[in-house]
């Protein structure tokens, strides 16, 4: 196992956000998180990438215990998210997010810079040159030099996950990847992650797009109020009574 | 050439503080590239001043080992102050490093080795006019290369969204920090050069109105480029007597003044005087519009 999560609890005040979760990913495998709102997804990838910490529990990232560990610490191990409510950097052109996302695979020291050093244009070159590869992969280069805040939103989602591929992840989180985006936007995006997976990525996804979901994820973990519900593939787990009673049911008509 | 002295006779002083003035200004852009609004850098400029000036007089340590000394102690209290402080975000990191400014300014005027209300009398004339500017154009050259360098990308990070910088990898605490003890250094530097030029200093010139003069600076200038802040310190400190030469008295009205072309600038030029100039900040703003955002 890649990631496995055991027991892991997080409290906010009294309200207990995840209770006593367990969760295990295969390497290179596409896993999909659901659950109704508040069932703690956003708060596991939270966890997972070490914005928060949880209050008891373990989380081990390639048999080492990652737990303790702050959000910058847990990109180093090779750990890449995106944000639910995407957290561009809105000054910046896209072609700069992407840039500045190379962050931990780029040294770009000072003192080349400062004393214009052939060999820090060079390197200034190739992490362009790297840069508008990862605007390719998600299908925006030809934005690349608008300001982030200038695009549409599906564009800003794929904006995100091109800075999260920047620096050459293991492990790439994405929270709601494909939300309010138009469904050739959402094939796109599918096909983009199924590529990645394939290169040997491990990619957990937290999506309300079922049919996004069923068809892209080989496992399917579902959520509710804190806890595992069932964790299977997309067919058993659509199966399940208690899923199509906490999740699916309710949903039926929209999705 | 005759006329170039007589400018100088006239003028000398005002050039020297104008220089000093952009270093500071510079010092606290330090700051606010990596995001961290600071209203203490006038307390580090007070730092770096009194330590040099106390090191040259009392000591009769050489002026440059004296500057870098008072530099050097300025940066090593942003250190300290800043590991706790810059915790706080915002607004609320405004008022801790208001805080530490008045702690500094009313230590200086109750300490006796600092003079008191009456300030550090007999300072040696030390600074020139060339070691000003020169300081400035290697501080201006040094800040404009930082950028696109590994810490200047770390502090835009940091200033645009400091969650995603952390979660991109990069270690915020630290690169914050950096950017406090850096802007401390050059303030510190700063202080110690403007301490050699009037034969006095008092605490009042390092209080709470020269930190907000500072930030104005910033502000009128712009803070997305190194000489936003270079040209509103320049033109904010000429201004009072550039109203002289025309016959008005700026004395009294002039943080009115300020106050009207702080406003002035936000309403109608956000990122500053420098976007006039195009590029940097216009630009940028106007790409929008050409790129009407698909349907989605």
């Amino acid at each position: 196992m890649f990631v496995h999560v055991k027991d892991v609890t997080r409290t906010f005040g009294g309200v207990k956000a995840l209770d006593g979760i367990s969760l295990a990913v295969k390497r290179g495998e596409v896993h999909g998180l659901i659950g109704p709102n508040g069932a703690g997804k956003t708060t596991l990838i939270n966890v997972l990438s070490g914005i928060i910490a949880p209050s008891s529990g373990e989380v081990i990232l390639d048999n080492s215990p990652v737990q303790t560990l702050p959000a910058y610490k847990l990109a180093a191990r090779g750990v890449a998210r995106t944000f639910q409510n995407i957290r561009l950097f809105p000054a910046m052109t896209c072609l700069e997010n992407v840039i500045a996302g190379q962050h931990l695979v780029a040294l770009r020291p000072f003192f080349p810079r400062l004393f214009c050093l052939p060999s820090a244009g060079r390197q200034e070159k190739e992490h362009r040159r790297q840069a508008m590869d990862c605007l390719a992969r998600v299908g925006i280069e030809s934005k690349a030099h608008f300001p982030a805040r200038a695009l549409s939103y599906g564009e800003r989602r794929r904006l995100e996950i091109a800075r999260a591929l920047a620096s050459r992840p293991r492990l790439l989180l994405l929270d709601e990847p494909v939300a309010g985006m138009r469904q050739q936007e959402v094939e796109q995006v599918g096909s983009l992650i199924q590529s990645l997976a394939a290169e040997g990525m491990t990619i957990l996804l937290i999506e309300h797009n079922m049919s996004f979901v069923m068809g892209l994820c080989a496992t399917i973990t579902v959520l509710n109020f804190g806890r595992t519900l069932v964790t299977g593939n997309p067919n058993q787990v659509s199966r399940h009574p208690e899923v199509i009673e906490a999740y699916l049911g309710a949903s039926e008509n929209n999705a | 050439m005759e006329a170039l002295c007589q400018f100088f006779a006239i003028y000398g002083s005002l050039v020297n503080f104008i220089g000093i003035n952009a270093l500071l200004a510079l010092s606290l852009y330090l700051t606010m590239a990596a995001g961290q609004l600071s209203l203490g850098s006038a307390a580090f400029a007070g730092i770096g001043g009194y330590t040099a000036g106390i090191l040259t007089m009392k000591l009769g340590v050489p002026f440059l080992l004296s500057v870098a000394a008072g530099s050097i102690l300025s940066g090593l209290v942003g250190l300290i102050i800043g590991l706790p402080v810059l915790r706080l975000r915002g607004v609320f990191l405004a008022i801790a490093t208001l805080s530490f400014g008045e702690v500094v300014r009313i230590a200086v005027l109750n300490l006796d080795i600092t003079g008191g209300a009456q300030g550090l009398v007999g300072i040696p004339n030390l600074t020139k006019t060339w070691g000003i500017y020169l300081a400035l154009a290697v501080a201006g050259y040094t800040i404009a290369r930082l950028r696109h360098s590994r810490i200047g990308w770390c502090f835009e990070s940091i200033r645009e969204d400091e969650t995603a910088a952390s979660a991109m990898g990069i270690n915020t605490t630290y690169y914050k920090t950096l950017s406090f003890v850096l802007g401390a250094i050059l303030a510190g530097f700063a202080g110690g050069l403007y301490a050699h030029l009037n034969y006095i200093i008092t605490p009042r010139e390092f209080g709470f109105s020269v930190a907000v003069d500072l930030l104005i600076f910033n502000i009128v200038g712009g803070i997305r480029v190194w000489y936003g802040p270079v040209l509103g310190a320049v033109l904010l400190t000429a201004l009072p007597e550039i109203l002289r030469g025309t016959g008005v008295t700026a004395g009294p009205i002039r943080m009115a003044l300020n106050g009207l072309i702080l406003l002035l600038v936000i309403l109608f030029l956000p990122n500053g005087l420098v976007s006039i100039f195009g590029r940097t900040g216009q630009e940028r703003e106007k790409a929008p519009v050409d790129a009407v955002p698909e349907e989605g």
